[in-house]
């Protein structure tokens, strides 16, 4: 009936979302829970450090250069952006503390995380969406092999610790962007900047940034492998989940933000 | 009463609503060769599948090596494949991985063998599948036959006691077909394994079976020694092995009401 089409629409995309987010769930909890057979199990089980490595340059170490040019022009949009404002108020140094403070703990995770989406996110998901196709994921379960072990673990964990470094990098590039910015077009000398910078940073701005990025870091990849396991249809399926990834991925890392944003409000954090 | 090796118990498949197999019943005989032949479509992917334990029946059973596989817990199954060898229609093999590692993934998950007797391991395997000397190679590196080869010797890493094939020869010219099909003759032999081969390919299909089935449309249709298929009067057996133009296959494809959906489209 015609005059049902919304509702039922509505019925059908809610059930698609809570299947989504639950498999999502349940891939990251399988995760966690073959972490500990990867990092300690037996020998033959255990991830090689060679692997880890391996994995660790192509989804971070080869974004750091266009995190760190995209960062510092953060820094130095910010600084052009809030100058006239400030200085209307007399208070134009405090452009150091206001990147210092945005880029710790908003901007630094944020769009790190948004590059190693487009970056590594998509990379992820196409590779796990061929080995689907061309039957590498059933080759590893008739052998007895959990795909999750074996290929998601190295991942995630690849992932999380090179967020973390990723977002260290993109917050001093930020401020750097920012202190470049003042010393030669506002008139802000270098150490003054650092100063009211080192003043204003607290080391839970630091930490609080570093904890983002680290669950950004793991969303990244468990929604890279999920969409990648869910592959089907050739390599048109492939396409589509690249895609998904990287829109639905930066869509997840917005919402987790605001979460955290929240409760480290409410928290006084 | 010889050995039932896989006892294909009333299975029937369906995805989403549609019937793949339905009501299969099938006995694999320990140390046979079974070639399960039939059409696209006839659900023979859909039979090796549940054999393997890959996916799970949606009515009857498969009891593999004495075990019913709908009553086995998640160690009974991972127990279950580790016994047996898979090679699959690409080769499956992992592409950042070189030959030999490949070879090696299944031994160093499932043993505490040290790397020296893994690796002697390793060459066995390709030495049995004439791949030795091409141990270090990527797998972009090897023609489909060879991908096939090594496929095969990683689906023997572990001395299985039945081996899958599916669609072995598919995509292959007629030499390298007929060698693959050499291999899947001499690791019977040797190994003494089962065998359970899904093809279309009757060339291949002829010289490598000690029996056949055929299914169509999901449904088994006879089984038989391979003198027996080319001696059936079946209309449908004596189409499929012979590759007849006309016969109850083509009939029902002409049936398929193709004029009236052409004339249909032009009234409209």
């Amino acid at each position: 009936m015609p005059i049902l089409s919304p509702i039922i629409g509505l019925r059908k995309g809610m059930s698609d979302l809570l299947g989504f987010v639950g498999g999502l769930g349940y891939l990251m909890l399988d995760t966690a829970a073959a972490s500990r057979a990867a990092l300690f199990g037996r020998r033959g089980r255990k991830i090689g450090w060679d692997n880890l490595w391996a994995q660790m340059v192509r989804v971070g170490v080869k974004s750091i250069p266009i995190v760190c040019m995209v960062l510092f022009c953060i820094g130095a949009i910010l600084a052009f952006q809030m100058a006239p404002t400030l200085r209307s108020f007399g208070k134009v140094d405090a452009v150091a503390d206001i990147i210092a403070i945005a880029v710790t703990r908003e901007l630094g995770p944020l769009v790190a995380a948004v590059v190693l989406t487009g970056f590594a996110g998509a990379s992820i998901a196409a590779e796990v969406g061929t080995m689907v196709v061309s039957e590498e994921i059933e080759a590893l379960e008739t052998m007895a092999i959990p795909p999750i072990r074996f290929l998601v673990v190295p991942r995630v964990l690849a992932t999380t610790v090179m967020m973390v470094c990723l977002a260290a990098v993109a917050d001093t590039m930020g401020v750097m962007g920012g202190m470049l910015t003042s010393r030669l077009a506002l008139g802000i000398g270098t150490q003054q900047y650092l100063t009211h910078t080192f003043d204003i940073l607290k080391v839970r701005d630091f930490l609080t940034g570093l904890v983002k990025a680290g669950v950004f870091g793991a969303i990244i990849s468990s929604m890279a492998c999920y969409l990648g396991l869910g592959v089907t249809g050739g390599a048109l399926g492939v396409g589509a989940a690249t895609t998904r990834t990287v829109v639905l991925t930066i869509v997840m890392l917005i919402l987790t933000d605001l979460l955290f944003t929240m409760c480290f409000y409410f928290l006084g954090l | 009463m010889p050995d039932v090796a896989i006892q294909v118990d009333a299975v029937t498949k369906r995805f989403g609503g549609r019937t793949v197999l339905d009501q299969i019943r099938l006995d694999v005989i320990q140390g046979e060769t079974l070639v399960i032949l039939g059409g696209s479509g006839s659900g023979k992917s859909t039979l090796l599948r549940l054999m393997m334990g890959s996916i799970p029946p949606d009515d009857g059973d498969v009891v593999a090596l004495g075990k019913r596989l709908k009553a086995m817990n998640a160690r009974e199954l991972s127990d279950y494949r580790r016994s047996v060898g898979v090679l699959f229609q690409s080769g499956a093999l992992f592409n950042s991985m070189s030959v030999a590692e490949n070879v090696s993934l299944p031994l160093r998950e499932h043993s505490d063998l040290d790397d020296d007797t893994i690796d002697i391991i390793v060459k066995i395997k390709l030495e049995l599948v004439g791949l030795r000397e091409h141990a270090e190679k990527m797998p972009a590196m090897l023609s489909g036959g060879m991908k096939k080869r090594a496929g095969l010797a990683r689906a023997i890493a572990l001395d299985p006691k039945i081996l899958f094939y599916d669609e072995p020869s598919a995509g292959l010219d007629p030499v390298t077909s007929a060698e693959i099909d050499q291999l899947i003759i001499d690791l019977n032999q040797k190994l003494g394994v089962t065998t359970v081969v899904v093809t279309h390919e009757m060339d291949s299909a002829f010289r490598i079976a000690s029996r056949m089935v055929l299914l169509d449309r999901g449904k088994f249709v006879t089984s038989g020694t391979p003198a027996e298929m080319r001696d059936s009067q079946d209309p449908l057996v004596r189409q499929f092995v012979y590759g007849l133009l006309e016969g109850p296959l083509t009939d029902r494809r002409r049936a398929g009401g193709y004029e009236a959906d052409l004339l249909q489209g032009a009234s409209n």
